[in-house]
């Protein structure tokens, strides 16, 4: 049986390590504290009604992008979804570019024409958020396939959520990467819901057992945990580096916010109790900060300074994008073709 | 000395798509092809025969049955380094790969601001009479034509395959290429050089005074045969071919229409809502006032394509039919 269950294990001994280690929790407690506050800048943004479109907070699922992303390089490749902040930032993005795409503005990510759901950036390896749910399983495993053919050594992770798994496409390109034994990871990020319906009420038999039926390594972790993500998350970019193959990552995780920011009466299909065990015992944030603080690696001051920073950046990212310019309209037919 | 002329190669069509793919191959070691049954099987037509002997299993790669997977690689891999062409064995299974072509090939490059491209071939097939029925005799171009990001490429002899193909393969962007069952074994002029065909120029197949015919594809030759038949009788019928449907070389077109006043469109796919429509209005609108008649529009019947080969023959225009609305349109039937 090739699928294992990760939790985090006590951080191991050796001294020289132990500054290296704890420098490294900081960093994941920095950036799963960006993209929090990333997150509620956006919901400030929507609900003032500067924003346009849709917005999908990534507000409570931070430890998946977050310990993935650690285990990777800047040219590694990653696709995101529509709920796909978290993954750009834990990629590298910088935020004041991801508001002014947010915003439709020229200084954005796509120069306005992709907008909160489409973030692509290819100096951080990201293929593109992606609209269609399941729509980036093909260009992950393609990338994989190109990072093999090239012999570059990168590898490709797939995010997506549980609600890709109804798409018969992932389960075609899970095939072709055992197959050729491509170099790509696919994350399903498991927050219980598609859209405003239990996965449960979607998903027949298990998730693990839709990657094990292809030979693939499959893995569950509980993602809230961002130190046991980081870890089987560095075992499975290790075997794709290795030439291995393809593996299967099921993330157990919960999404605070409704679907989209709109989505506010949510007791039709979840209960507040839910929602609020899970932000008051479940919070990735607060677990990873009771366990540095249990580690003596960082006390409340720290950990308030590194939350000020980033809300000090969060605040200047948005003030950028409001002030900078909308693109002109003679750009409208411009890069419709390379 | 003497020179001595030499004689015109020939190659079929199919033989000029299989030289493009090798010529491009040799020259580009990130030119790749997957699909069904391209390696050893060389494809059910015979058009890839070949090419997995030359360059191996790691650029001529069989893939399972899963045309929206191996679709979406194509992209992934077109936007990471690789050049791949991607073969649909039937233009009807293009319906299996529209999400990977329509939602991501024809938007990565716009949607990200002109950062990632997809410069990948999707190489396919269209044209009915094959007594294959409705599922294997589709003409589907129209369906791309109509996305922004796309380019189609409809060549009609083997020189243009040839050509066309090669264009495609260094082509920056997603470009379908539909390549008509019936026509593999068609056998034309062929240079060995490497040449290619610009996407967007038209081509004046057969010059003409009376009545022009715009025709693509399989439909090309169907319209010089129809030409052929209307010279004896003293009408003298130019046929432009497009080429491509997007880019659309709109100036040739309306040129012609200007010059002979009369015109039909003829092209395989359905002809409600399809590429004879968009053509007749692009004429239209850029020849109404020279022109002597309406715009006729010659498509396939709005019907599924029937296996009974009666019943099929009647569903696509031949030369017969274009001949007899060409001379209707010219007052001389």
């Amino acid at each position: 049986m090739n699928t294992t269950t990760s939790t985090s294990k006590p951080a191991g001994g050796r001294a020289a390590d132990n500054q290296a280690e704890k420098d490294r929790w900081l960093r994941l407690y920095r950036q799963m504290t960006r993209i929090r506050l990333f997150e509620e800048q956006v919901n400030e943004l929507y609900t003032r009604a500067l924003m346009p479109g849709l917005a999908h907070l990534y507000s409570g699922e931070e430890a998946v992008a977050v310990g993935i992303c650690e285990a990777l390089h800047v040219d590694d490749y990653i696709t995101s979804t529509h709920r796909g902040h978290g993954h750009c930032l834990a990629k590298g993005a910088t935020p004041d570019r991801m508001f002014a795409e947010l915003l439709g503005k020229e200084a954005g990510y796509c120069r306005g024409k992709g907008g909160s759901m489409h973030i692509a950036d290819p100096a951080t390896g990201n293929l593109g958020a992606n609209a269609i749910v399941g729509g980036s399983v093909g260009i992950a495993t393609g990338a994989a396939f190109a990072a093999k053919r090239l012999g570059n050594g990168r590898v490709a992770v797939c995010f997506f959520g549980e609600g890709a798994l109804g798409q018969g496409s992932l389960y075609e390109v899970m095939n072709l990467a055992q197959l050729w034994k491509l170099p790509v990871i696919y994350v399903c990020e498991n927050n219980l819901y598609c859209e405003y319906t239990h996965f449960s009420e979607t998903t027949a038999g298990t998730i693990l057992g839709r990657a094990t039926a292809f030979g693939l390594e499959a893995a569950k972790v509980d993602g809230q945990d961002v130190r046991a993500v980081n870890e089987v998350a560095e075992r499975l970019v290790k075997r794709a580096r290795a030439g291995d193959g393809p593996s299967f990552l099921e993330a157990d995780t919960y999404r605070y916010s409704g679907h989209h920011v709109g989505d506010i009466n949510r007791e039709y299909y979840r209960a507040k109790q839910e929602e609020q065990h899970w932000r008051s015992e479940r919070d990735p944030i607060k677990l990873l900060a009771d366990w540095l603080h249990g580690q003596g690696h960082a006390d409340a001051a720290a950990l308030e300074q590194i939350t000020a920073a980033a809300r000090s950046e969060m605040e200047a990212a948005v003030k950028f994008a409001i002030g900078s310019p909308y693109p002109s309209v003679d750009q409208v037919e411009e890069d419709v073709y390379a | 000395m003497p020179e001595r002329a030499m004689p015109e190669r020939e190659l079929t069509f199919a033989q000029a798509v299989r030289e493009a793919l090798a010529e491009e191959m040799r020259r580009d070691s990130r030119v790749c092809i997957f699909g069904e049954d391209v390696a050893e099987a060389g494809t059910p037509f015979k058009v890839l025969s070949g090419l997995v002997e030359e360059f191996g299993a790691d650029r001529v790669l069989d893939t399972p049955i899963s045309e929206a997977g191996f679709t979406g690689v194509g992209v992934g891999a077109a936007m990471t380094g690789l050049r791949p062409v991607v073969d649909i064995m039937f233009g009807d299974f293009l319906t299996l790969t529209m999400d990977q072509m329509v939602n991501q090939a024809a938007k990565a490059h716009y949607m990200s601001g002109g950062h990632w491209n997809v410069p990948m071939v999707m190489r396919t097939t269209l044209g009915a009479t094959r007594r294959s029925a409705a599922q294997h005799s589709q003409s589907l171009h129209a369906w791309f034509s109509h996305v922004p990001g796309l380019k189609v490429a409809l060549p009609s002899t083997p020189y243009d395959a040839k050509g066309l193909l090669k264009t495609a393969i260094r082509d920056e962007n997603p470009v379908v290429f539909f390549e008509d069952k019936m026509m593999y074994k068609l056998k034309g002029h062929v240079p060995a050089d490497d040449y290619t065909i610009p996407l967007g120029v038209a081509d004046v197949k057969r010059v003409g005074e009376d009545i022009t015919l715009v025709a693509t594809s399989s439909m090309v030759q169907v319209a010089l045969g129809a030409a052929d038949m209307l010279a004896k009788e003293g009408i003298s019928a130019e046929v432009v071919d497009p080429r491509t449907t997007w880019p659309l070389d709109e100036k040739t077109i309306i040129e012609s229409a200007k010059k002979t006043s009369r015109v039909i469109v003829i092209d395989e796919g359905y002809e409600r809502y399809g590429v004879t429509a968009e053509l007749a209005a692009v004429i239209a609108e850029g020849a109404f006032y020279d022109l002597d008649a309406p715009v006729k529009r010659m498509g396939a019947m709005h019907v599924p394509i029937p296996f009974s080969p009666p019943l099929e023959d009647v569903t696509v225009p031949t030369e017969e039919t274009v001949a007899e609305v060409a001379r209707k349109l010219c007052n001389k039937s």
